[in-house]
């Protein structure tokens, strides 16, 4: 069901939105989770979608926010969706003149009580998300270096500004291969000395791999650049040989090491609702992410 | 061994992962194969859960190729797995996919094993570490164990990686496990007897005892609910408990397994290990820690505290369906099932009434009851709570109030559901019963694995922290044996038509001690 609210206020969008809940049955119980979207026209349809599925078993209130036009009178659109494979509620608000410098006073008498929020930026790209109003509802807040117009400063900004609870999708694109590399430390004996970490020159996934490598090995990684897609190959040097695994297809890795037969396993790129499910699995602060992301302004800058 | 130092232990998105290994399946023809333990396997190789070379070996009396096992093993994965089929992860799986044929008793079908898994460890680089699933009926077990004992497969042989430091054996062995499922056995002493002649095989430590009733998932969820929290634990005793009520019903008949069931019966099958399970969960003491040895302790402290009805006849109750209706579906009886003799004294409903003598729980009533063609399919830990002392109401106000009930279901819909008295809207006081409904389904943002997965990881991994160890199946075989040798002298079980709750017998067994059972 589509419900359309022009020129409204959030006393009306929370009436439709109880009045939608109703016709499902029930109030708003049962809602796990905020999850408010700060994006803009070109990508709401893909947010939205991207929210839908990945809680799909999950009902969550998912709050689109879009800043229009900044030089009219204030004016608060709402679009009302429910049912319809939708899960939980979706309204997708759209927030024109003065009222788009304060849309956490849109957003808060929207948020189920008793519930966490997460802030998901989404084609847009906040320098320091906690700094932002919809950054400080949330207990975490989700960015997409990847898709900023220059990653590898966006990185930095994000470095620069971090503060517990923010997260990045260049990170969670790192868990296949960093859960990979753990379980290839985990049947390592001979001592690990440096390595290097191969990828698209603006990947910030690549960067945040080899700060968390060198950090956490102790040991000198290097960034090399490629023709990708994404991540292509990761080499750990060890006073038995080298330990590869390389990636040149971004769907099946192979994996070398010294005296053993070559291994294979799927390790395919991941679509942006697995992204956003498995930031929303866990809502605790991300101390490892901010670690790599601290470490990150001091790899040796890309060859090539 | 020194800690991998990229795992950090707050770093909770890196999934633990096995290490380099075959699992080798017996009875890769069986229902439990196709419909639960292959597409586990895919859906474990989906979630990026199974190492690089990871690979798959099938042992059955069938004449079949590798490429005719893996064509088996795609439409099973098709079919019943619960990920999305993705041609990559298939072909990664498909790769490390070989096929035994032979019978148990064939010794050259098990040479032909340590060689294929051999094979493996050359070409795909699986390191020597095996697990051999028994998915075969339990009177197949010795037969299987003694053939993996004599072709040298039960222990590693003296096998170093290349490339690897000289003093590498210190650090790791190539390991061997072995999962079996229940039945373990189906006395005191078969299980004992089960239990040497895998002792004399395997290391106790290696050998995975699996009740796929009880997931893992459930197992932490309970210990979860009750001692994470403070709200629980006060009342978790005497003082606030009338009685506990654990039921694992089910509507259907006893199907295909006549051959298994005739002679086992619904408390040797279900309560034995199940129910009793679910009791030793519910009515243990706070262990030190979840490790392994600290959780056995105490479910083994408290099944020793387990006593039986003083006079079986009148605190046990056992049935047989009879024909009916369930669901709206004529059925037959059980005696009218194929394959069941006309005069079996099998039982296909059992309740118990047990105590527990301990300071916790003495006098408070653990009534356990299964069954087959009940109404409906259900599995669940009700504790029912005393009255309150006094109720400043008339009596016609709280004449609609029950007891206060925390009810633990464990299938479908696992959750939790707390009954409470509430006033009824309106200008008169009255007060009647109302739930209060939490379901692990709808409260988190990721969904529970399936119970084989989970199953197959830890044993790959090597984490048998839950799965019961030897001597609790004994001690509840200790509970189960007096019973069953008094059924056994008795008269047979009373019929109850399919699809009511029971026999006669089971509600005067609650009704003796005024209680009776929630409805199915």
């Amino acid at each position: 069901m589509l419900t359309d609210l022009a020129d409204t206020t959030t006393v009306d969008i929370r009436a439709a939105l109880a009045r939608a809940q109703g016709q499902l049955g029930g109030p708003a119980t049962g809602v796990v989770l905020n999850l408010i979207i700060v994006t803009d026209e070109s990508g709401q349809h893909d947010a939205v979608r991207a929210a839908s599925q990945a809680s799909r078993e999950h009902p969550c209130r998912v709050l689109g926010v879009i800043a229009r036009e900044s030089r009219t009178a204030s004016r608060l659109d709402a679009e009302i969706r429910s049912g319809e494979g939708t899960p939980g509620q979706t309204a997708l608000l759209r927030l024109y003149g003065p009222m788009s410098e304060h849309a956490d006073s849109v957003i808060m008498p929207l948020l189920v009580p008793d519930t966490p929020v997460v802030t998901w930026w989404h084609g847009i790209m906040p320098a320091v998300p906690s700094a932002q109003p919809l950054g400080v509802l949330a207990q975490r807040r989700v960015t997409d270096t990847a898709r900023a117009a220059a990653p590898g400063a966006a990185l930095a900004a994000l470095s620069a500004g971090y503060q517990p609870g923010d997260t990045d999708f260049s990170w969670t694109r790192a868990t296949p291969w960093r859960s990979l590399l753990a379980a290839t430390v985990d049947q390592e004996r001979a001592a690990i000395t440096g390595g290097q970490v191969v990828a698209e020159q603006h990947n910030p996934t690549g960067d945040l791999l080899t700060a968390w490598l060198g950090s956490k090995l102790d040991a000198p990684f290097s960034r090399e650049a490629s023709a990708g897609p994404g991540i292509t190959e990761v080499t750990l040097q060890t006073d038995a040989g080298q330990v590869v695994i390389s990636r040149p297809d971004g769907r099946v890795a192979t994996l070398s090491r010294p005296g053993q037969p070559d291994r294979h396993v799927a390790l395919h790129r991941r679509e942006i609702a697995d992204l956003l499910a498995e930031e929303l699995r866990r809502l605790d602060p991300d101390e490892v992410y901010g670690e790599a992301l601290e470490l990150v302004a001091a790899i040796p800058a890309t060859a090539g | 061994m020194k800690p991998n130092p990229l795992r950090d232990p707050r770093d909770r998105r890196i999934p633990r992962l096995a290490g380099p290994c075959v699992l080798v399946l017996f009875g890769v023809t069986g229902d439990l194969a196709s419909k639960k333990l292959l597409p586990a396997i895919y859906d474990l190789a989906n979630r990026g859960l199974l190492p690089p070379g990871f690979s798959l070996v099938g042992f059955a009396r069938r004449d079949w190729t590798d490429a005719d096992f893996a064509h088996v093993t795609h439409d099973a994965v098709k079919s019943h797995a619960r990920t999305p089929f993705r041609e990559d992860v298939w072909n990664q799986l498909a790769e490390g996919i070989r096929f035994v044929p032979g019978e148990f008793g064939d010794d050259a079908a098990f040479d032909h094993l340590a060689q294929t898994v051999a094979a493996l460890d050359a070409e795909r680089g699986t390191g020597g570490n095996y697990a051999f699933y028994l998915s075969i009926p339990p009177n197949a077990f010795p037969l299987v164990v003694q053939q993996l004992k004599r072709s040298g497969l039960s222990q590693p042989a003296d096998w170093q990686p290349a490339g690897q430091p000289a003093d590498w054996r210190a650090l790791d062995q190539p390991w061997r496990r072995v999962v079996i499922e229940k039945p373990f056995g189906h006395d005191l002493a078969s299980a004992q007897e089960l239990n040497s002649m895998l002792d004399a095989v395997f290391p106790p430590h290696a050998v995975f005892r699996i009740d796929h009733y009880l997931g893992k998932e459930t197992v932490q969820n309970l210990l979860a609910m009750r001692f994470s929290n403070t709200l629980f634990e006060p009342i978790w005793n005497r003082g606030y408990v009338d009685h506990v009520q654990i039921t694992m019903a089910e509507d259907i008949g006893i199907g295909g397994r006549a051959g298994y069931y005739d002679g086992i019966g619904a408390a040797r099958d279900v309560i034995q290990n199940h129910l009793i399970q679910l009791l030793a969960l519910t009515a243990m003491e706070e262990p030190l820690s979840f490790a392994a040895e600290s959780l056995r302790a105490e479910k083994e402290k408290v099944l020793a505290a387990v006593q039986i009805p003083a006079d079986i006849a009148a605190g046990t109750a056992r049935g047989q369906y009879s024909a009916g209706w369930q669901g709206g579906i004529e059925v037959r009886g059980f005696l009218e099932e194929e394959g069941i003799p006309a005069d079996s004294a099998t039982e296909t409903f059992a309740a118990l009434r047990l105590t527990i003598d301990n300071r916790r729980w003495a006098g408070v009533p653990f009534y356990l009851r299964t069954g087959k063609r009940l109404p409906t399919r259900m599995t669940e830990i009700a504790v029912m709570f005393q009255r309150a002392p006094h109720l400043p109401f008339d009596a016609t106000d709280t004449r609609e109030l029950g007891q206060n009930a925390l009810v633990i279901r464990v299938q479908p819909d696992e959750g939790i559901t707390l009954r409470f008295g509430s006033k009824v809207p309106g200008s008169a006081m009255e007060v009647r019963d109302v739930n209060m409904d939490f379901a692990y389904g709808e409260s988190f943002t990721e969904s529970s694995p399936e119970a084989y997965e989970r199953l197959l990881l830890d044993v790959l991994i090597g984490d048998p922290p839950l799965f019961p160890r030897q001597e609790e199946v004994e001690l509840s075989w200790k509970i189960l044996d007096p019973i069953e040798e008094f059924w056994a002298d008795h008269d047979k079980p009373e019929q109850y038509p399919a699809g009511t709750a029971g026999p006669e017998s089971a509600h005067a067994l609650v009704a003796r001690d005024g209680r009776s059972w929630r409805r199915l």
